[in-house]
Order: C-alpha cells, then structure tokens, then sequence
C-alpha cells in the first residue's frame, strides 16, 4: 500500500475500474494482494475460528466452513479496504478537516432564515419527541444525553486543555454516590443533590489534581486510571458506608415541588431535566472556550513553555479545566443514580471511562457538534444494535477502528476561532 | 457566539428527529394482533455472565413450544421476547423499559440480583409480574418492596444456614470465609460470617475478598495456610473457585472447600479437574428423580443438541408457574395472575411448586453436593 | 519468615507475568508513544493458540514435553503474526494523526479481539492443561515455590536478558534505538521505520504469548477476558518502571508483583489493587518518568 498515490489516476477513470485497481498498478497486481491478503488471514484466523477442542474429553471439532468464510471475505474486504484507503488519500487536499455533513452546517448557519427555521424545527422535535416515541425510546435517549454531557465535560479536560484523563468515571461515580447516599440518609432530594454532587466532583478533582496535573501525558493517564480504579474498588470494598457491591436501591426519582410521578412521567421528565442540564452545559461551555481561561487552555495544549512565558500560570489554569471537567460528571452522575434508582460499583469500571473518551475522540476533539455525534454513535448503536445481539459488541470495536483509521480527527472536528481585522475598524469576531 | 450555539442545538435536534423516525417503526411492530401472549425474558445474553443468563431463554423457548403445542395459554399463542442486561443495571433498566413498552405483562428474570434490583421498580409501577429463576439476594423477597417479584430459587441466607450447619458437621472449628467482593458472592459470605460467629463453637478466622479475574490467587492461599484455618467457606463464582482450589491443592492445602451454588456447576468440575475432588457445594436439591426433569432434559438436548446449563430447570419451572398462572387466572390481570401464583400449585421440574406471601417458592430448597469422581453427587 | 518467603516468591511470580507483558507495552510506547491497549488480548490469543495446539497434539497422543514446545512455538508466531497485522490495519494508517486517534483505535481493536474470541470459541471458562513438567530439585521447597513458579520466573529474567542484549548488540536492537530517539533521523540515516515497528510488535507479542502460555499453564485456566486485567496491570508495571525502559519494565513488573503479594498478605486482599495503584500514583509523584525513566527536557 506504500504506492497509494499512483492511483491519482485512477480518480478519472470510471469508479468501477478504480474500486478494482485502488493502490495498486493493475488489475492483476491489486487481484495479486487480495489473493494475498486471503490466504494470510485464513492463516491468521485458523487455529481460533476453525479449530474447536475440548481437552477433557480429548476431542478436536473441526469448522473448516469458517476457514472459507474468512478466506471469500477478507478477499473482497481487501479491495474495499485499498479502495477506502486511495480515496482518503485522494480526498487528503481537498478538505482535510470538511466534510458534507459540517459543510451542510455552515451552509445553514450562514443564512440566518434557515439557521432560525432549523432551530426552531429540531427545538419542537426535541421538545415533543418523549410524547412521539415510546418509553424505551426515551429512555435511551435519556443515556445518550447523560453520555453527551459527560462527553463534553471530559472535552473540556482533553480536547481544550489536552490533558489525557483515563479515569473520568471516578467523577461520575462521587456525583452518582453522593446523591443516592444522602438520600438514604438523610432524604435529600434531587434539585439539593444536583449542585452538592458537582460540588463534590469539584472537590475530588481539585484533590487528585493538585499532586498529579505536573505530570506530562501518559504518565497523567495511568494515574487518573489508577485513581478511577481506587474510586471504584473503595465503593466495592468499604460495606459500611457504602453498601458494598450490593449497591443502593430505591433511590427518589426526581421530583417537581412536592409532586412524585410514576415511572412513565418521571422517564418523561427525566428526559427534559437532561435536556436542560445539556443546553446549559452547552452554553456555559461554549462561553468558557472563547473565555480568557478557555484561550489559555487552547495555548497550553499547544505549547506548554511558550504560553507560560506569556504569563498563563499553568498550574491555576490546568487544575481549573480539571475541575470544571470533573464539575460535569459530578451533576451526570446525580442525574444517573436517579434515573436508574438503583446503582452499584459495577457502573464506574474503566470501560465506562473509555467508552467516555471515545465519544470525545470519535465525535472530534474539541468540538461541541462533534462530541454530540460521538455520544450518539457511540451509545445509541449498541442499543440498536440488539438485533445483532451477539455480534455487536464485535461490530461495535470494528466501527471504533474504522472510523479511527478513515477520519482520524473525528467526525466532526473543531474550528478554530477566527479573529479578522479589518482596516478602519476594530477587530471582529466571527 | 450566537450561532455556535444554535449549530449545537441544531445538530442536537437533528439527531433527535432521526431517532423520532426509529421510534414510529417500533410503535408499530407493537400493535400487531392482539392474539399472542408475550413471555419476557430479561438477563445477561451477552458479556462475560452471559452463560448464566442463555440457559434462561432456552427455559422459556421450550415451555413456549410445549403449551403453543398443546393449543397455548387460553386460545393465545406464547411468544418469547428476550432482552439482554449483561447482568448491568442501567441495562437492566432499558431492558425493562423496552419490555413495559411492548405491553408485556409477564417477565422472567432476571439473571443477577443487582439487574433484578434496579429492573423491579419498574415492573413494579408498570404492574408487570415478574419472576426470577437465579436472584437470590434476600432482600428481594424480604423487604416486603416488591410484591411483584417471585423466585424459583431459594435465598442466600437458606444457603448460607445451610452451609454453616454441614461445616458444623464435619466438626471444623476455624474457617476462612472468602469471596469475590460481588453482590453475590459477598453477601452469602456475610451471611456464613454472622451464622459462624453466632455458633460459639466455631470461629472465623479470616475473612478476605479476592479480585475476580487477577493472575493468580497464591497470596491469598499463603494467607489461609497462614491462618491456621481448617476449612475455607467460598462465595462467589465457579471461574474463581476453581483457581483458588487448585492453587491451594497444588501449594498442598489440603483443608476441605466449601462453597455455594455459583460453583455448583459442571463447568467447575471440568476446569478444576482433579483438583475438584471432594469439594463440596451447596445447590437446589436434586430432582433428577422428578419425571418432569427427565422431559426438560430431554427436549432441551433436542432442540439445542446439549445439555442443559446454569439455572435452566429454576427458569423452566419459573415459565411454568407463569403461563400457569396466567391460564388460571384467565389473563392478564395483575392482580388475578399474582393471586393465581399464590394459590395454584402447579407441577414443574422442581416438583409441585406455589408462592408464599413474600414470592419465594414453597417446597424448594438447597442441598449440599460433593465432587466424586469427577461428579457432584448429592449428599443426604 | 516462611510465611514471607511465600509471600516473596508468589509476588515475584505474578510480577514476572506482569514483566513479561510489559515488556510488550514498553517497547511499542518507546518507538511510536502508543499505548497500545490491545496487548493485553494479544497475551490472550497466544493462550488460546496455546490451548488449542495443546489439545489437538494431546488428542493425537503426543508426549508432554513435545507438547509444551509446539505451544509455546505456535503462540508465539501466532501472537507475533496478530501483533503484526494489528499494527498494520489499526495503528499505521493513523501514523502522523493527532495523538489520541491510535489510542481509541487500540481501544476499539480490544473489544474487538474479545469478541472475536468469545463468539469463535466460547464464552465459558477452558481448563488449560498443565505443560509445565515437574522440577525435581523444587521440591525440596514444597509450599514455598512450586516448580511452575521456578519456570517462570527464570524464563521471565533469561527473556529480558536477552532482549537486553539483543537491544544492545545487533543492528536490529541499534536501529529501534535510533527510531525510538528521533524518528526523522534515523531514517535520514537510512533506518526503514516502518520494518522496525514492524519487529517491534512482533517481538513485544511474542513475550507477550510466552507470558499467556506459562501463566494460563500455571492457573489451569482461561477464557476470552483474562488479557484485560493482566494488560491493565502490566501497563501500570510498564509506567511505574518508567514507560520507555526496557529494565524498567522487569523491575516495574516485580516491584507491582510483590507489592500486591505482600499487600494481601499482610493486610488484606480487599485492598490488593488499591495498594498497587496507589504506590503508582505515589512513586510518579517523587519521580514523574518512573523509577528508570529518563526525564525529558522540554525544548521550546
């Protein structure tokens, strides 16, 4: 695949003849590697899709079906994998960082009818859709959203201030905790609960970040996963206070002044305190990326040395974007404990946390639009995915590498803030 | 600033009118014809869990193409809906969603007492009976909170008595009691440490959780060597049992082991090999003598071409006593089907089985078995 | 002191597997700065290509000795020809892509290999059986050291030897070196790159497979899930050693191994991990590269 840009050519012909001789020089040479690639997988894959032993018994079952199967596929699969390859290569200079869907989007946002027309539009689908679909629907969408919020609270910590955090779920699981704990003790309801839980998010934050954000990169990662397995095993481990593995159940659902709903309203309702808490989190962080600390943080990911020649102290600016990040998971994990009424450790393991990471990643680092897509991808597939029932957790990986491999920024990736200066006037902002 | 805002909130609704689309589909699946009466079946189908929770579906599968057979419950025909957990509750709550939305009004699982948990409320306020081959945390039953939720299986705290009664038995004196620091595990570790410390004449002298899934478990077995134990009383699951056995039987610990029924299963004897023999664990009485067994067994190697696992005969008598009740109580009405599953006895694998107030099965109760030879053999 | 030594050599056990899979976490860090999260299901596959060649040899009639070799030989290339193409699909395409892009695709490869596993094998626990022949002269220390303990810790310390040498003295080990330095200089100077990440995945699975068939051999079991724990804790190992450090790794891997031995030893297993995690968040804070990490100088 080393000769990717020989197939510049290959652009002008006609697609098929391109499909079939992508990457390559010729039909024969491209028919050539498929063949290749084939046999190298029949030979990778034998021993654990073919082969079938039982060592008590000392009997071997052999599926040479799958040796075929794996054979005719990874045949055709190579052509699409060069041809996926070529077109990303050729695509590279046109627009690396557009594509139809953002395109779409500015075209929109550039004409203030439209713009206005499709807010109100998806605001009213927004607004209506827990009446228009049925309850699982719902509820769903209720994860999805508690996803988007952590996705982007963990967006401000990675993709703003490029600090790698492996162990966010800790965070969740204090809010989460803090809420079903002082309900059971002490009958706190919901709306107190929501500012003490982010308050206690902040609080732990502040307590890792201090001794740890010197660290530099990965060495920062392994130590919030190590602090996010500690948060877990402590919740696992000390019973008396914690309920153990046995977790806390019947947790309040939220309430609205006084009044209780039964489980449909209260998913319903649910659904629009989710929704609420997202638009604020979307404008307080929308207003804190353009914020002095926001362009502070955007300067330290670039370079560390040169923005505290420029006076950024770097300490106070990192342990705030911490902080605020933490802040966010703190409130999804009220939201979550109450939602669910019944939580337990095994909620807060390190998957979560990836799975976390992988919606900012996915969806593009640092952008609002791309976190939301990310999130939706990332948890609304599995779920869909149900009929797949087996397999998806199988497809689920394979989509997070391809679309790693394919669009390596993201789905959507960020823009940066462009300042015009225009003669005679002072400087806009766009 | 303005419009980056409305960009998010846009794409937001966007993706929301999308699922909008999704959702109607699924609206209308649900008003097909009315004729059918839909069984759910929640528990873990996928993850590392999922082996306890398949043998379920099967269970239902069949006992559904049994009375179908047999003209099905009251002119409907049964149809199994299965929806997977992975043992999570937040999945479990989905799963209970979905099936509440689907208008189903009888579910069988699920499969771990936390999923059980957090799933109940809702069934609960969506009045859905709903009856569990394999949750055996105590509370469930209990408390007193879920008069919706039967069970199949007797609770951690018979099988804890139990075990401490035959350790006492045996005549040891000073027990390690280890678990996995599951919901499971743990609390019928618990259980076995207040039923041992309430017995003057035994005494516990360690009580530690292990990490289910670390490398291996030798410090933990220095550690009960250490303690001068003279029996180990485990509570958890068979992957870890099994581990723990053969490392102290290879390091030559050979203190008895017992254990629950979370290790009382044929994929402990197979993986622990000859390092099973003589372990004991407790499990639902035998009832390979009830000729009914012999039926499920049968048509279960049928229709799947294997032998049955985990909990399968608990579930096939669970959508026994559930399509039973339902007949009896002639639909669905919630408060006739709960009536019915407290007053009708109706036979199953596990023998002539009825509610008691709190939604544990009468007539069903723990054993204690022993490997021999390469088999748990009940012991009387 | 019996009671600690039995401790000792437990630790020293589990820290070895540890090393050996760190080994694996390191090298690969060292050269492309990639986590590479789908280590711990390459030592997964070697077990399983290990079980199952030891099956199909056991059901043929070969002898134990026989059997053992033709496992771990089969593991390794098969973990080493996974590592290698695992490298290829996921990780090359992302060469010069912001940094965390590999990291999700590692991520997304090891769910993805669990399945794969899970739904071509089975979900079930396997037993594995014992290869480990049994050492005579060990048993003179019966209860303290078992004879599959000797074997791995002794092949762990051969391994890392001569790796160490390998690393040092051939032109190989001196071009991993150069790339791990400068990327863009060595292969000014004529290093092919892509051949020495190519050799470096290789090499890491194949430590990596030695480490699953020994282990697996010594716990009697596996299934689909074991690689996650085991590469989570042998990437702690990797970074407390100091990610980078080839002896780093092997100390890491001990010093994690003895640290949990002892932690359940003589306080409780309850708070194995907890102790594990925390002496890492302790020592990165006195030494922020690990205990034979070099610290960077950040240039402008």
């Amino acid at each position: 695949m080393s000769n990717v840009t020989k197939a510049d050519t290959g652009a002008s012909q006609n697609p098929v003849a391109f499909f079939l001789t992508a990457g390559c020089e010729s039909f024969a040479e491209s028919l050539r590697k498929s063949v290749l690639a084939s046999l190298w997988f029949i030979f990778l894959t034998f021993p654990i899709m073919v082969i079938k032993v039982d060592t008590i018994n000392k009997t071997i079952d052999w599926r040479w079906m799958n040796m075929a199967y794996i054979g005719i596929g990874t045949f055709v699969l190579s052509f699409v994998w060069r041809w996926a390859l070529a077109r990303k290569e050729l695509t590279k200079e046109e627009s690396t960082r557009e594509n139809i869907s953002e395109k779409m989007l500015d075209r929109i946002s550039s004409n203030s009818y439209a713009k206005y027309g499709f807010l109100a539009l998806f605001a009213a689908a927004a607004v209506v859709f827990p009446h228009a679909v049925g309850m699982y629907q719902t509820n769903i969408m209720i994860s999805c959203l508690i996803y988007i919020v952590l996705g982007l609270g963990l967006n401000m910590v990675v993709g703003i201030a490029g600090l790698l955090h492996l162990g966010y779920v800790a965070f969740y699981a204090v809010g989460a905790y803090s809420y079903a704990l002082l309900n059971m003790h002490y009958g706190i309801g919901f709306w107190t609960a929501l500012p003490i839980g982010a308050l206690f998010g902040v609080v732990f934050a502040v307590l890792l970040g201090l001794p740890v954000l010197r660290l530099r990169g990965d060495y920062l990662a392994i130590v919030t996963l190590g602090f996010g397995e500690i948060v877990r095993l402590v919740l696992e481990n000390w019973g008396d206070v914690t309920m153990g593995p046995s977790g806390i159940s019947g947790i309040d659902r939220p309430g609205f002044f006084g009044v209780k709903f039964g489980v449909m309203d209260s998913i319903t309702y649910a659904y629009y305190i989710m929704l609420g808490l997202l638009i604020f989190t979307i404008f307080v962080i929308n207003r804190l990326q353009n914020s002095r600390l926001g362009r502070a943080l955007l300067a330290l990911r670039e370079d560390e040395i040169a923005s505290q020649a420029m006076g950024i102290d770097r300490t106070k600016a990192k342990l705030l974007a911490f902080a605020l990040g933490s802040c966010w998971a703190g409130l999804a994990g009220v939201v979550f404990a109450a939602k669910t009424t019944f939580i337990n450790p095994a909620s807060f393991t390190f998957w979560e946390s990836a799975i976390v990471l992988s919606v900012v990643v996915i969806g593009g680092m640092g952008s609002i639009r791309g976190v939301i897509a990310g999130a939706v991808i990332l948890v609304l597939m599995p779920e869909y995915l149900r009929a797949f029932s087996e397999f998806r957790m199988l497809v689920f990986g394979a989509t997070m590498v391809l679309v790693m491999v394919f669009r390596p920024q993201g789905l959507i990736s960020a823009k940066r803030k462009i300042y015009t200066y225009v003669k005679g006037k002072s400087a806009t902002n766009e | 600033m303005r419009g980056k805002l409305s960009f998010v909130l846009m794409a937001f609704a966007l993706m929301g009118l999308l699922l909008a689309g999704c959702g109607g589909e699924d609206k209308k699946e649900a008003e097909a014809p009315a004729k059918k009466l839909i069984l759910g079946v929640a528990g873990a189908h996928s993850g590392d869990l999922a082996s306890y929770g398949l043998p379920t579906v099967n269970a239902a599968k069949l006992v559904a193409a049994d009375i179908n057979a047999k003209g099905g419950v009251l002119g409907m025909q049964v149809e199994v809906v299965a929806q997977d957990d992975q043992c999570k509750p937040e999945m479990a709550t989905n799963a209970a969603t979905k099936l509440m939305s689907d208008d189903v009004k009888i579910v069988l699982g699920h499969i771990c007492s936390g999923a059980t948990k957090a799933a109940l409320e809702i069934y609960r306020d969506g009045k859905i009976v709903c009856m569990s081959p394999s949750a055996t945390n105590p509370p469930l039953t209990q408390s007193g909170d879920y008069p919706n939720f039967f069970r199949t299986i007797a609770s951690d705290d018979a099988q804890a008595m139990l075990e401490v009664e035959f350790a006492k038995k045996l005549g040891l004196k000073k027990l390690a009691v280890i678990h996995d620091k599951g919901d499971y595990g743990k609390g019928f570790a618990v259980f076995c440490k207040q039923f041992l410390e309430a017995d003057s004449g035994m005494e516990v002298v360690l009580f530690e959780g292990v990490t289910p899934g670390a490398v291996d478990y030798s410090a933990v077995v220095q550690k009960i060597k250490n303690s001068g134990a003279d029996g180990v009383i485990y509570g958890g699951y068979h992957p870890e049992a099994s581990k723990i056995v053969t490392t102290m039987r290879k390091k030559g610990v050979e203190i008895p082991f017992l254990s629950d029924d979370g290790v009382k299963d044929d994929t402990f004897i197979k993986v622990a090999g000859e390092y099973a023999e003589g372990v004991y664990a407790t499990g639902p009485r035998d009832i390979s003598a009830n000729p009914l067994y012999a039926v499920a067994e049968e048509a279960h190697k049928k229709e799947f071409g294997s032998d049955p696992g985990a909990f399968f005969f608990q579930a096939y008598a669970a959508s026994q006593a559930l399509l039973n009740a339902v007949e009896k109580a002639g639909g669905t009405d919630y408060d006739k089907v709960v009536e019915a599953l407290r007053t009708q006895y109706v036979e199953t694998p596990l023998g002539k089985i009825k509610f008691d107030e709190r939604g544990d099965a009468e007539g069903v109760g723990f054993s204690v078995y022993q490997v021999k030879n390469g088999q748990y053999v009940e012991l009387k | 002191m019996e009671y600690f030594l039995e401790l000792f050599f437990g630790g020293l056990t589990r820290g070895s597997i540890y090393a050996l899979i760190a080994l694996g976490y390191t090298m690969v860090y060292g050269i492309i700065e990639l986590i590479n999260f789908a280590h711990g299901e390459i030592y997964m596959i070697g077990a399983f290509t290990g079980l199952i060649v030891a099956g199909v040899l056991g059901a043929l009639g070969f002898p134990g000795s026989a059997i053992l070799v033709f496992a771990i030989v089969a593991a390794v290339i098969y973990s080493a020809a996974y590592g290698f193409t695992i490298e290829k699909i996921a990780y090359r395409p992302l060469r010069g892509a912001a940094r965390l892009s590999p990291l999700i695709s590692a991520i997304g490869m090891s769910i993805f290999l669990q399945n794969y596993v899970m739904l071509a094998q089975t979900s079930d626990f396997l037993p594995f059986p014992s290869l480990l022949p049994e050492l005579g002269f060990v048993k003179h220390f019966k209860g303290i050291l078992g004879s599959s303990d000797f074997i791995i810790i002794v092949t762990t310390i051969v391994v890392c030897v001569a790796l160490t040498l390998f690393i040092k003295y051939t032109k190989m080990g001196k071009a991993m070196r150069a790339t791990a330095q400068n990327r863009t200089m060595a292969q000014l100077v004529g290093v092919s790159v892509d051949t020495v990440i190519s050799v470096t995945f290789i090499i890491g699975s194949s430590l990596a497979a030695v480490g699953g068939v020994l282990i697996a051999s010594h716990i009697g079991q596996i299934n689909y899930y074991i690689g996650f724990i085991a590469g989570l804790k042998a990437f702690t190992a990797a970074v407390l050693g100091g990610i980078g450090s080839i002896p780093g790794a092997m100390l890491g891997g001990l010093v994690l191994g003895l640290t949990e031995a002892f932690a359940t030893g003589y306080v409780s297993s309850d708070y194995e991990d907890v102790f594990a995690f925390a002496l890492l968040v302790l020592i990165l804070i006195f030494r922020p590269s690990g205990i034979m990490g070099k610290e960077k100088i950040q240039k402008v």
